[in-house]
């Protein structure tokens, strides 16, 4: 494992392995009556949030509190940010303080490398503008390996706003790197010009694909990071892309609905079929405590690094 | 390497250690929870045994101590994590912890830590098939298969059928870092390795073979414990 965790790229397919492994051992913790293990007692994580974010946050947050770590969380609003302290000085700042890892949530892409360059603990990307959103891709797969036993091979389609979305990137990235056969659907202003470098299939028709998929993960249609109109309502959207009981019936048997939340119900995803058996929605949450759970002890439970030891060694 | 126990001599010490079982803690609320990833295994024969002494099925369950451990974050890479599977509430009940080789005492230590935080038991008591002795911790076991006196730096494993393909103990002397597999040597010059409990750390490779004052086993308790 790397020393950080800013992308999907940082891991090799062996990586994922041992991380999902991992979260499978930690998941029986949170089956417990006290779901805690003393594994990562006296060190500090901080959770640097600069966009808001209720899942990513509250997930870390008792992932590290069900390792026994001392949890500081940071929101850009309520914290010398609004006096305009730059990201350099909150990092050395924390730094200062001791944190052994900086979970980072920023609006720009980019911030969680640049953070790398200024502390020395380890640095864990919970999203950075439309960059990555990798311990998603990592609950995501978790819960696509635990459901339908395997991700190699899997068909796997992500719907919606892929220009605009970190976790259409991560998970992209994870999932090829594990041999799925992914597909990226919508429309054509919504899908990057890259993507068939990903080694991704696109698609701008969602009825041509549905017959053919093990997962159908719809994504977020984010108003808040569009400038610009890439498509002409709302209303169009959901009718050429929202994901609807009679599109639902076209999946095959056995094959998962997904959603990384927040949902607009009734935009990407209809209100009865988020509610179906077939919507993991739910097991993404639960499952990611213990993906994050994971990473956090696979980074921090090992020796510190080389700038760290020195310090605590001398 | 040479072998301390051959497969009849494992069969005979588990039978007689399932009738000691059985005469001193009885049956009634009696469990068994072997330590992963060979304590299990044994933790199965046992209960297979007192099956056919008393006719009893006891429940077995799995324990992982590795979140437990007091050398978390001693070793390059963080150790391995098993899974717990312990499907019995385990209050009030006799819990037979079971391991393979009780070495540093640090395992057991770990492993009652982990039992606490699972319910409180009536009272545990502890059957190990080795017992090679340098006790860094009060710690001693109810039931013993085999005592084996050993230098600090041998490197005692048990096999068992379900992981190694046969029943049986051998003794490295002074070994290298080879056999090592949760806890890869972390080959420090001035500080050997940490004393993983499964793996007890060998120093590296120059390390003086007969141990004891040369080779601290444990390097950094201190800050470890």
């Amino acid at each position: 494992m790397n020393q950080h965790l800013l992308s999907m790229h940082d891991v090799s397919a062996e990586d994922v392995i041992r991380i999902l492994d991992t979260a499978e051992s930690f998941r029986e913790v949170g089956t417990r009556v006290i779901k805690k293990v003393p594994a990562l007692r006296g060190r500090t994580v901080v959770n640097l949030f600069y966009e808001n974010s209720t899942r990513t946050r509250i997930s870390f947050e008792l992932a590290a509190k069900r390792l026994s770590a001392d949890v500081i969380n940071f929101s850009s609003g309520g914290s010398s940010v609004s006096k305009g302290e730059s990201l350099k000085d909150t990092a050395l700042t924390l730094q200062a303080m001791g944190a052994d890892a900086i979970v980072i949530r920023h609006s720009s892409s980019g911030s969680p490398f640049q953070l790398t360059k200024w502390v020395r603990g380890h640095v864990l990307n919970a999203g950075d503008g439309t960059h990555e959103h990798p311990t998603q891709a990592l609950l995501d797969l978790y819960t696509m390996r635990e459901r339908l036993g395997r991700l190699e091979g899997l068909r796997v389609a992500i719907v919606g706003d892929v220009l605009h979305s970190r976790v259409a990137r991560s998970l992209s990235f994870g999932l090829v790197k594990m041999g799925a056969d992914v597909t990226l659907v919508g429309p054509a202003t919504l899908i990057p010009a890259d993507a068939p470098q990903w080694g991704v299939h696109v698609s701008h028709d969602v009825d041509e694909v549905l017959s053919k998929l093990d997962v159908c993960y719809l994504l977020r249609v984010q108003t808040e990071r569009q400038r610009l109109e890439y498509f002409p309502s709302v209303r169009e959207y959901a009718r050429l892309f929202g994901l609807n009981r009679s599109r639902v019936s076209l999946l095959p048997e056995g094959s998962l609905i997904m959603h990384p939340g927040p949902m607009n119900r009734g935009v990407e995803i209809d209100s009865d079929v988020a509610d179906l058996p077939q919507s993991v929605i739910e097991d993404q949450v639960t499952n990611g405590i213990a993906v994050r759970m994971a990473l956090l002890y696979l980074l921090l439970g090992g020796r510190q690094g080389e700038a760290a030891a020195e310090v605590t060694d001398g | 390497m040479s072998k301390i126990l051959g497969p009849d001599d494992v069969r005979r010490a588990l039978a007689r250690i399932a009738h000691e079982i059985v005469e001193r803690e009885r049956t009634g609320g009696l469990v068994l929870v072997g330590i992963a990833d060979r304590g299990d295994h044994l933790a199965l024969r046992l209960a297979g045994e007192i099956a056919k002494i008393e006719g009893v099925e006891v429940p077995v369950g799995i324990l992982d101590i590795t979140f437990y451990r007091d050398d978390i974050g001693l070793s390059a890479e963080a150790p391995e994590v098993h899974e717990t599977k312990i499907p019995f509430d385990i209050a009030g009940r006799t819990v037979v912890l079971v391991d393979d080789v009780l070495f540093t005492g640090r395992t057991i230590r770990a492993a009652m830590d982990a039992l606490t935080d699972l319910g409180r038991a009536r009272r545990i008591r502890l059957a190990v098939l080795v017992d090679r002795g340098h006790r860094e911790l009060p710690i001693r076991a109810d039931f013993v298969g085999k005592n084996v006196p050993t230098q600090l730096s041998d490197d005692v494993r048990v096999l068992v059928t379900e992981v190694d393909g046969e029943d049986g103990a051998v003794v490295e002397e002074g070994t290298t870092g080879s056999a090592l597999k949760e806890t890869p040597a972390v080959a420090g010059q001035e500080a050997p390795a940490v004393a993983g409990q499964e793996a007890p750390a060998v120093a590296g490779q120059e390390a003086p073979a007969l141990a004891g004052q040369e080779a601290p086993a444990v390097a950094g308790q201190e800050e470890g414990a």
